[in-house]
């Protein structure tokens, strides 16, 4: 390993030896070694599944490793719980917020810490941090109330009045605009110069090559190279991570369809049936047959409950929702069905699939209308069985049989499942809700492939996901959702990355700590 | 230190051995509180399984077996379909007595009719009856939210001072010299039902429960509308996304369940119970929640749980008689059977492992 001579003349802070973790039926982790220099900026790429989270999950004393040791500052370091690794100067951001909507922002910081000071000097101090780092934040607000990127604000606060010397940050970026992204760069930038080393999680290559000084890159639970990420193309990173090499979509030529737009959307104003949910408001578009519209934003801005409101699930006025031409707001997910549309939710466990029942009953639940599942009410398990064997068979679903339930596939390959078992009905109008998320790479690619071959054959496809990559490679026009309201939707020719940000809705009141924040983070590949 | 680890698809094996494990455990358990009481463990056990079947008076007591356990089962699948779906219709004691309400009184109503329709237009009216009692759970859950389970209780007492008023009023027998209970149909031959083959026990409603169990079985398995129940109770938002709609769901899992306890009821006062009188609610519709349970709401199981609870019932009235055993210590018995067996019912879904200390 190349680790000693990256760190240059700065002091090793952290370093991982042989590091083996393996869990029933999976190797997460196998002799992992990596160095963190203090105040070094250190990358953990990989793809899902690569084994980062088991990894900082040991780090921060969350997994006990089988095999392997660890060192702080030279001195051994072996944490028995999260308590023990901020004792030793460790803190770390998760990717799922663990914060109590009902709590102010103090209370919640409080919460966190071992011996809270009282609220007051507490608030003062949190007021403090977050001006110096260029993350505003008033102590006395309602989390509930907060966008995500302010609550992702929140938890690095509560990290930072640690006075951490190693921040662990678990995929930050996926739920902020590229404008926040900018901003909380620049606040990473300034602590690392303050001697605060940064354990940056992210399979977002641009953002690594922005940001990182160095780059530990996993597969399978190996560490596959070491590098630094500026010498590199994201191309090179990609193929490192994924190790092989990657060919982007196909997109066969765009073809003209005759008729009314496959699907109308006007004035569709909905409230939202979860709690804490965001109600869409006034959101119009439309999409003709063969094309793809792509739809971003930050979670939480109306994703799910658009996807609902075009399944049949969410129903509103009948004009709201047009399906070429006809009007079918009012109609249930079967009605709808049957007028060609498909939908994938972004929930595959519990939404998208039944966890308990087996892939044929899984098969059965949304493919019962279009297949010809059911006759006269009953159930042709035979026509059922041989259907999911079809999806499992072309979409490559790594499984032992159609019998399994889909709580024992993995993420990737349940995704698959369903991808498959929405885009195998000849759908005229499909809605999907982060496609790829949580798939391999080149699943992905072959799941973007699939899409874009429907559009090829007279389907309208809206995409909903927060990887604005994906979405830049294969739609035609972009939209982004920002508290239930869509932006006009736009041709993704000749869209800037700044317009796009706008379009998700700037970066709500934050300002940089230092430095050009608005640097270009995601130069397409 | 044992862990439970979460099994991926639940074990076949275990969810098939587990009620088998719950009644040996119940009987040892059992055993130990009746020796706690001073009375003959084994001899106990055997009174209870043994001598109803096989034993001195075992040619009276062995029609009782179908004559109980018929609207047990009968009631059981209706409350099975339910409570799959997660709909918890813990009322069929009321839906039960409205059954035998409706069907009395249709019957009585047409004294001294005398036309092989008539018993069938009871069983209409009955099932109509127990459908009408489950249906007010049902509309006030959908339209205004409230919890089922509250209110089908709270109907069941409401339905048994409805009963009462019945016999004091109503249906009381106009030839009864004044005493409570309606006319006696044994007595009242269209409308009696009767024992069908003698000596077995065997009445139109432990007809009516095997077909219901015929008829659950082919709901769940092959029909569209099992397979919706199953989804709404498996993961309710996929439900959704399946286009099922959970307040159509609830109604037709309430009335179904309601309108089987309502047959139950009308077969029970037209032959076992033979009148409608104040004391005519006897618990089957709690009792059919643990045969539910206890049969792992597949209709199948419930056939045989419901075989086995009557046998219980049946032992334990035996076994306070012969042994001298106190009513509540039979209770504890049967209820022990339905806590064993959802004890047990952990391991269909997860595995014990013996952990070294690491959490995952």
């Amino acid at each position: 390993m190349t680790g000693v001579e990256q760190l240059g003349d700065r002091p090793e802070l952290l370093a991982v030896e042989g590091l083996t973790k393996a869990y029933p039926g999976v190797v997460a982790n196998s002799d992992v070694s990596f160095t963190v220099a203090e105040g070094e900026i250190h990358a953990l790429l990989g793809e899902n599944g690569a084994g980062k989270s088991t990894l900082v999950k040991t780090i921060y004393g969350l997994v006990r490793p089988d095999s392997g040791q660890m060192r702080m500052s030279g001195a051994p370091f072996a944490p028995a719980e999260p308590r023990a690794a901020r004792a030793a100067g460790v803190a770390m951001v998760f990717q799922h917020f663990s914060l109590f909507e009902a709590l102010t922002v103090a209370e919640n910081v409080a919460l966190g810490m071992e011996r809270p000071p009282p609220q007051r000097a507490l608030s003062a101090r949190i007021r403090d941090v977050s001006e110096a780092y260029g993350l505003p934040l008033d102590p006395a607000r309602l989390v509930g109330d907060l966008s995500a990127g302010e609550r992702q604000r929140v938890e690095i606060i509560r990290c930072l009045l640690q006075e951490p010397r190693l921040l662990i940050m678990d995929e930050p970026t996926s739920v902020l605009t590229p404008q926040e992204v900018g901003i909380l760069f620049a606040t990473l930038r300034k602590l690392s110069a303050e001697g605060t080393a940064i354990l940056y999680i992210s399979h977002k290559l641009e953002e690594i090559r922005a940001l990182c000084d160095s780059a530990t890159i996993l597969r399978r639970g190996k560490v596959v190279a070491t590098c630094t990420p500026r010498e590199k193309t994201a191309r090179d990173l990609a193929e490192l991570m994924v190790g092989e090499t990657l060919t982007p979509p196909a997109r066969p030529a765009p073809a003209e369809w005759e008729g009314p737009p496959a699907l109308e959307v006007s004035g569709l104003t909905v409230a939202s049936p979860m709690p804490f949910g965001t109600s869409l408001k006034g959101i119009g578009f439309t999409v003709k047959r063969g094309e793809v519209l792509g739809i971003a934003g930050v979670a939480g801005n109306g994703q799910d409950e658009l996807l609902l409101a075009l399944s049949g699930e969410l129903r509103s006025a009948p004009e709201m929702v047009r399906a070429a031409g006809h009007p079918v707001g009012q109609e249930g997910p079967n009605e709808r069905r049957r007028r060609g549309f498909v939908s994938a939710p972004e929930e595959r466990l519990g939404h998208a699939a039944a966890p308990a029942m087996s892939l044929v009953e899984n098969a059965l639940l949304s493919g019962a209308i279009r297949r010809g599942l059911v006759r006269r009410g009953f159930v042709d398990w035979r026509r059922t069985r041989a259907f999911a064997a079809e999806v499992v068979q072309d979409y490559d679903v790594r499984t032992p049989g159609t019998h399994v339930a889909a709580r024992a596939l993995s993420g990737g390959n349940l995704q698959k499942f369903v991808i498959g078992r929405e885009l195998s009905q000849q759908p005229a109008v499909i809605v999907v809700n982060q496609p790829t998320w949580g798939v391999d790479a080149a699943a992905a690619a072959a799941i973007r492939q699939v899409l874009l071959d429907r559009a090829a054959e007279g389907a309208a496809v809206v995409v909903i996901s927060q990887d604005l990559d994906e979405l830049l490679e294969i739609a035609d026009r972009f939209a982004a959702l920002n508290e239930g309201r869509l932006s006009a939707p736009r041709p993704v020719q000749g869209l800037t990355v700044e317009e796009i940000g706008l379009m998700m809705g700037g970066a709500h009141g934050m300002h940089a700590a230092a430095g050009d924040a608005g640097e270009h983070l995601h130069a397409q590949a | 230190m044992l862990r439970l680890e979460r099994r991926p698809t639940p074990s076949r094996l275990w969810t098939a051995a587990t009620p088998v494990l719950a009644v040996i455990a119940t009987m040892i358990a059992g055993g130990l509180l009746f020796a706690l009481l001073g009375k003959p463990p084994v001899e106990a056990i055997r009174t209870i399984f043994w001598d109803p079947l096989f034993g001195q008076y075992a040619s009276y007591s062995r029609p009782q077996l179908l004559v109980k356990a018929g609207p047990l089962i009968l009631i059981a699948i209706g409350l099975s379909l339910g409570f799959r779906a997660q709909v918890w219709n813990i009322g069929a004691e009321g839906q039960y007595i409205m059954g035998a309400l409706f069907g009395a009184a249709v019957g009585l109503a047409a004294y001294p009719a005398d036309s092989v329709l008539l018993l069938p237009a009871m069983a209409v009216a009955g099932a109509c009856g127990g459908f009408l009692w489950a249906m007010i759970p049902a509309i006030l859950k959908t339209r205004f939210n409230t919890n089922e389970i509250l209110v089908s209780l709270m109907l069941v007492y409401v339905a048994q001072h409805m009963m009462s008023a019945a016999s004091f009023g109503l249906l009381r027998n106009p030839e009864g010299m004044g005493f409570p209970g309606s006319r006696n149909f044994q007595q009242y031959p269209a409308a009696f039902n009767g024992e069908l083959i003698p000596g077995t026990g065997m009445h139109w409603g432990v007809v009516a429960a095997f077909c219901a169990v015929i008829g659950a079985y082919v709901l769940l398995s092959r029909h569209i509308l099992g397979f919706q129940i199953r989804v709404a109770g498996e993961a309710p938002r996929a439900a959704r996304f399946a286009g099922v709609s959970p307040a159509l769901l609830t109604s037709v899992c309430l009335g179904i369940s309601g309108a089987l306890a309502g047959l139950a009821g009308l077969f029970e006062v037209t032959g076992p119970a033979g009148q409608i009188t104040t004391d005519f609610a006897s618990g089957y519709g709690f009792t059919a929640i643990i045969v539910a349970f206890l049969g792992r709401l597949n209709p199948f199981g419930i056939l045989l749980a419901g075989l086995l609870m009557a046998l219980t019932y049946i032992g334990g009235e035996l076994a306070q008689l012969m042994l001298n055993l106190p009513a509540a210590a039979i209770q504890a018995f049967q209820g022990m059977l339905l806590f064993f067996l959802l004890a047990f019912d952990v391991l269909a879904n997860f595995r014990l492992r013996l952990a070294k200390g690491a959490r995952a």
